[in-house]
């Protein structure tokens, strides 16, 4: 386990054989930013509580840092935490919300000073000391969160869905705002989110998660371009990878075919691998995104530039490169660990050749 | 000719009149008019057959005030509020964090500890008594079974109001319990967390962060059980009668006696008016100067 600062093994917490976190193990690099990534009750949240020492594990063990702290508490585990509600104390200032922490383990008085200093000018809150949470906007409350976290010199810090309550615009600044200080201070961030551009633009690694379990780990370019489950594709990307049932492309029925929709381009018709309805236009500005219908398909969309006249219903013929094909097996549809990208020419009466790329043997 | 604006005018003070009415005229009935008549009757002299009742300025507060016993009702109402408010806010406060605590049996825990404010203060006078009773009361049945005396609790003098304001702590706190119980689950229970994860030990997090976030419940407990500890004092009928020699009398008890006992309206009268003067200024202070202080969400 050389290289890994946080480590989970094994772990398992469930509530009456259901929900929380079953069978986890993951680690995770230092100075990494690790996101973990799944729809709302997939057990992500357990995790980062189980790793903060809110939770306690029935089985497995935790370490950080090489030390084992599956049963200390939370305090004793060197770690700061981002709440998704931020978690101020509202009868206290911003001064004094952020010295908490300092004032209860007694760090002394001038250190004290020096580091509200420090961090009152790192998340730009000088002038704010006085007021209290009630008095700060959505996005001051948030940095005075932060704040908070990093007073605490804590290496390890453990973000809970920390934007999910500010608005769109905010949300992309105190991304950036989030991801400079993770840089500037070295810190091991552990990133709780259910939004997939959150996770895709932050990470150096993203844990998808679903029902309890991990589905896959790795980079951000990993995730998106070898999803490898059917999961993953729908999940990871916007507007997500496009999947098709596998008999339309003549392979065997059951498995799926997944494809990026800005791999798909319109095709002549003698040429083309799918031809499909379109459903609507989206015009964007810069592009215009179709939304294709297909009987044995979903997520079918084309982006072209610019305006065009394409008419609700017309037929359109659609290019999918082989290059850029994920291929699903049946047995694997759901959430198996075997990525299999496919890459082929086509043969000239438009009935694909797969190739396997990174093929394992099959089950 | 009627100008429309006027008329508007008009209607809307009648609007405002009506909406006032019902308030004005229940408060007028049964405060401010009892208030001015009782200020009106403690300035004339008691009548009797013989001499009607006549003005007599200041003269009952005069008398009140340089009667022993008055002040003897006074020194023993300023120990029943020094006892009991803040006996029965700290119980309160220990129950409620207890209560709101993951214990087993919670909801058993809380109603067990709201019994004392759902039973009549007759009812809860009548079962002291059965604790109190020497010889055979429970607490000289206890007391008993570790070979201690037979004590007479609300039959002397030393021990009679310690009695009864043990009666009245018992009575308040289950009620003052339910109000922080209430502001305690107002409480996110991530401010535990963070303070958890912060290092802060329960004793810290209960000091510099529950309390502190109760104070509007402290404050609004604090003017009750203010105003309780005047006029609660239903148990003394059952208990004490304000005995023995006076030991356990109450002003409002030292009122009603006057009253409704000895029919001394003006005295009576007097005492009730020197009572609402204490208690407004006491209010005034307690919400001027805590309320500044308090953090209300």
């Amino acid at each position: 386990m050389t290289g890994s600062y946080v480590a989970f093994d094994g772990i398992t917490r469930r509530w009456d054989g259901k929900g929380g976190v079953h069978d986890i193990s993951l680690s995770v690099a230092e100075g990494s930013f690790v996101s973990i990534l799944g729809p709302s009750g997939c057990g992500k949240s357990t995790l980062l509580r189980l790793l903060a020492g809110l939770e306690r594990p029935s089985a497995g063990a935790i370490h950080i840092a090489g030390r084992d702290v599956t049963h200390l508490p939370a305090s004793q585990r060197g770690l700061s935490m981002v709440f998704q509600s931020y978690a101020l104390f509202p009868h206290l200032t911003v001064r004094e919300n952020i010295l908490f922490g300092m004032k209860v383990r007694r760090v002394p008085r001038p250190r004290r000073e020096a580091k509200l200093a420090e961090a009152l000018e790192m998340m730009g809150l000088e002038g704010l000391e006085k007021r209290k949470p009630a008095a700060l906007s959505g996005g001051q409350r948030q940095r005075v969160a932060l704040a908070r976290a990093v007073v605490s010199g804590h290496p390890l810090c453990l973000m809970d869905e920390p934007l999910s309550n500010l608005d769109a615009k905010l949300r992309n600044s105190v991304r950036r705002d989030i991801k400079a200080l993770q840089r500037n201070l070295g810190l091991t961030v552990i990133y709780v989110t259910h939004d997939q551009a959150e996770a895709m633009s932050l990470s150096d690694q993203i844990v998808l998660m679903q029902d309890s379990k991990i589905v896959q780990t790795g980079r951000p370019e990993e995730l998106y371009d070898r999803p490898n489950s059917v999961f993953a594709a729908e999940f990871i990307g916007d507007p997500p990878m496009a999947i098709l049932d596998g008999a339309v492309l003549g392979l065997e029925t059951g498995d799926q075919v997944g494809i990026r929709p800005e791999h798909i381009s319109l095709a002549e018709p003698d040429a083309a691998d799918l031809v499909a309805r379109v459903a609507a236009c989206e015009y964007l500005g810069a592009e215009t995104r179709v939304i294709l219908a297909h009987p044995k398909a979903r997520g079918l969309a084309v982006a072209l530039p610019g305006q065009n006249n394409l008419q609700i219903g017309q037929e359109v013929a659609l290019g999918l490169p082989q290059e850029h094909r994920v291929l699903f097996r049946a047995a694997a549809g759901a959430a198996e660990k075997d990525p299999r990208s496919i890459a082929g020419r086509a043969s000239p009466n438009s009935r694909p050749v797969i190739a396997e790329r990174h093929l394992q043997p099959s089950s | 000719m009627i100008d429309p604006y006027q008329s508007h005018k008009r209607r809307q003070t009648i609007y405002g009149w009506l909406l006032l009415s019902p308030a004005l005229i229940m408060l007028t009935a049964f405060a401010f008019y009892p208030t001015i008549a009782t200020v009106w009757t403690s300035l004339f002299s008691r009548g009797t057959r013989k001499r009607p009742s006549e003005f007599v300025g200041l003269e009952n507060y005069r008398s009140l005030f340089e009667d022993p016993t008055f002040w003897l009702v006074v020194e023993n109402n300023l120990w029943y509020a020094g006892v009991t408010i803040p006996a029965s806010i700290i119980i309160a406060l220990v129950m409620a964090l207890w209560a709101n605590g993951k214990i087993p049996a919670r909801s058993f825990v809380r109603s067990a500890y709201f019994t004392p404010t759902v039973l009549p203060m007759i009812a809860a006078g009548n079962l002291w008594l059965f604790f109190y009773t020497p010889g055979f009361g429970v607490l000289d049945q206890i007391g008993g079974l570790f070979g201690l005396p037979s004590v007479n609790w609300l039959g002397q003098p030393d021990t009679a109001l310690w009695a009864v304001c043990a009666v009245t702590v018992w009575k308040e706190a289950g009620f003052f319990m339910i109000f922080y119980l209430a502001a305690l689950q107002t409480i996110p229970p991530d401010l535990k967390e963070a303070a958890d994860i912060e290092g802060a030990s329960r004793w810290t997090y209960t000091w510099r962060v529950v309390l502190p976030l109760l104070m509007p419940t402290t404050l609004f407990v604090l003017v009750n059980a203010m105003i309780n500890s005047v006029k609660l004092i239903d148990h003394l009928f059952i208990l004490t009668k304000g005995g023995p020699s006076d030991a356990s009398m109450l002003l409002l008890y030292y009122i009603w006696e006057n009253a409704f006992a000895f029919f001394d309206a003006p005295i009576a009268a007097a005492t009730t008016i020197l009572v609402l003067i204490v208690l407004s200024l006491v209010a005034a202070v307690q919400f001027r100067f805590i309320d500044r202080r308090t953090h209300y969400r």
